[in-house]
């Protein structure tokens, strides 16, 4: 079943909190992950390779740079998602 | 037909001693920054570099295997005649014909044994092992000795900011013998060529020589540039977090151990965010000593890992009979992993 924007949200949100320890509650759309977040270019790889396997999308690498912040990559997986 | 012997093997194989020679000239990350445009506190974030060895002149590919391979004997407590194959594996050894590997094997006062190199970038060592493990156990060398051995400071372009900080120098040498039980488990290989392009040599030998040159990449003063590696570091990243845990815990699996059992982890030395990653992934326990050599190493491909072991074992944060998972991945792409018994 197709995951919603909400339950995408609070997903992105535990995987950022688990890969660079940022509070989940920090974690919300307007947010960039290198410049909010702490999530430097290296950290994004880890938290797209977790995102593809909890929300069944693939997000190549070409496309990982055009995800600056959590509602990019949130719509991304909205449109994406298996 | 005619009734042929067969071959004498040992029930098993083992490692029996390691050894390693790191260059005298130590490059600090400054060094670096004087040719690109970085900082000490990049490099650092992203790598976990700190330091790393650049060969001097006299320190070539067969002199630093012979100073690793010395001492590797020396603490497996055998004799240079006994080894009947010495096993190369290095991608910056710049003569082809004839394999450095007969060289050092003659300078070591071998007698007479078996010598070739192999290819096979970062994952070298795990591949020399796996050969090593197989001829002692078939029985056509008692001992053998397998060296990772680079100069990868010939093949880094300095400019270029998203590899001059990343490679070093250096020789780790390991001696495979008999044992009379299994000490080096079954490996987990294999390679994936549709990746070749993501790590590579920006010109091949024979378009650096007979291709248009004016088409070949020339540094800041307008000079050809020697071939450098070049990669694109966000996909290997990616496949190294990703497709090599997964690699390591099969490696795991076929040993017929889980984390819990381990005392040590030896991942090739490419990038500490790299390791941190697959620990995490792999759930090590903390009792494992996870070898982070990468940070006054930097990344010597094929030697990392023999390097890496000697290190741990100097300082005693691992110690003989441990149990220790090794893995190494690189350029081709190719990888092995396997749980061995430290010398
Ligand atoms: C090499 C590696 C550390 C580079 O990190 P990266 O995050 O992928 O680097 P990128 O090239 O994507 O650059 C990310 C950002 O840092 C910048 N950057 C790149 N190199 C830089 C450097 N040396 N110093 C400062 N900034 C740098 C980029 O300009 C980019 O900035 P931007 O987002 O503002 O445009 C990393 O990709 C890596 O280690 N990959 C695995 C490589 C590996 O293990 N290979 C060997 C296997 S044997």
């Amino acid at each position: 079943m197709a995951a919603t924007q909400e339950e995408i949200v609070e997903g992105l949100a535990e995987i950022v909190n688990e890969i660079a320890g940022i509070p989940v509650e920090d974690v919300q759309l307007d947010k960039s992950f290198t410049d909010d977040l702490d999530v430097d270019s290296l950290s994004m790889v880890e938290v797209v390779v977790a995102a593809e396997e909890r929300f069944d999308v693939k997000i190549p690498d070409e496309d990982v740079k055009n995800l600056k912040t959590v509602g990019d990559a949130t719509e991304y997986i909205l449109k994406h998602q298996a | 037909m005619s009734k042929i012997n067969p071959s004498k093997g040992a029930p098993y194989a083992r490692i029996l001693g390691v050894g390693g020679y790191r260059p005298t000239r130590v490059v600090p990350n400054e060094v670096i920054l004087e040719t690109i445009d970085s900082s000490d506190e990049w490099i650092r974030s992203r790598s976990g570099i700190e330091t790393r060895h650049w060969a001097g002149p006299e320190e070539t590919v067969a002199a630093m295997s012979i100073e690793a391979s010395g001492k590797a004997i020396a603490d497996a407590g055998i004799d240079a005649e006994q080894i009947g194959a010495v096993v190369v594996s290095t991608v910056s050894h710049f003569s082809q014909t004839p394999a450095i590997a007969t060289v050092i094997a003659d300078r070591l006062g071998t007698n007479k044994a078996a010598a070739f190199d192999i290819s096979a970038g970062c994952a070298g060592f795990g591949y020399g092992l796996t050969l090593a493990k197989g001829m002692v156990v078939e029985g056509s060398a008692e001992y053998v000795l397998v060296i990772g051995v680079e100069r990868l400071s010939d093949l880094t372009d300095l400019e270029d900011r998203t590899t001059a900080f990343l490679f070093g120098d250096g020789a780790g040498a390991v001696v495979v013998g008999p044992s009379q039980e299994p000490a080096i488990g079954p490996t987990v290989w294999g390679s994936e060529g549709d990746k070749s392009e993501t790590i590579k040599q920006t010109v091949s030998w024979d378009r650096l020589h007979f291709g248009d040159r004016s088409a070949l990449p020339q540094d800041s003063q307008g000079n050809i540039k020697f071939p450098a590696i070049t990669q694109e570091g966000q996909a290997v990243f990616r496949w190294a977090v990703f497709e090599m845990a997964k690699v390591a815990q099969q490696a795991l699996d076929a040993a017929g151990i889980s984390a819990d059992d381990l005392d040590v982890f030896i991942p090739h030395q490419a990038n500490v965010r790299i390791i941190d990653s697959m620990v995490k992934t792999l759930k090590l326990p903390e009792h494992v000593t996870v070898a982070r050599d990468i940070r006054t190493t930097g990344n010597t491909s094929a030697a990392s890992i023999p390097l890496a072991m000697e290190r741990l074992l100097a300082t005693g944060e691992a110690k003989s009979g441990d149990t220790a998972l090794v893995i190494g991945f690189g350029a081709g792409l190719v990888y092995a992993a396997t749980v061995v018994t430290l010398p």
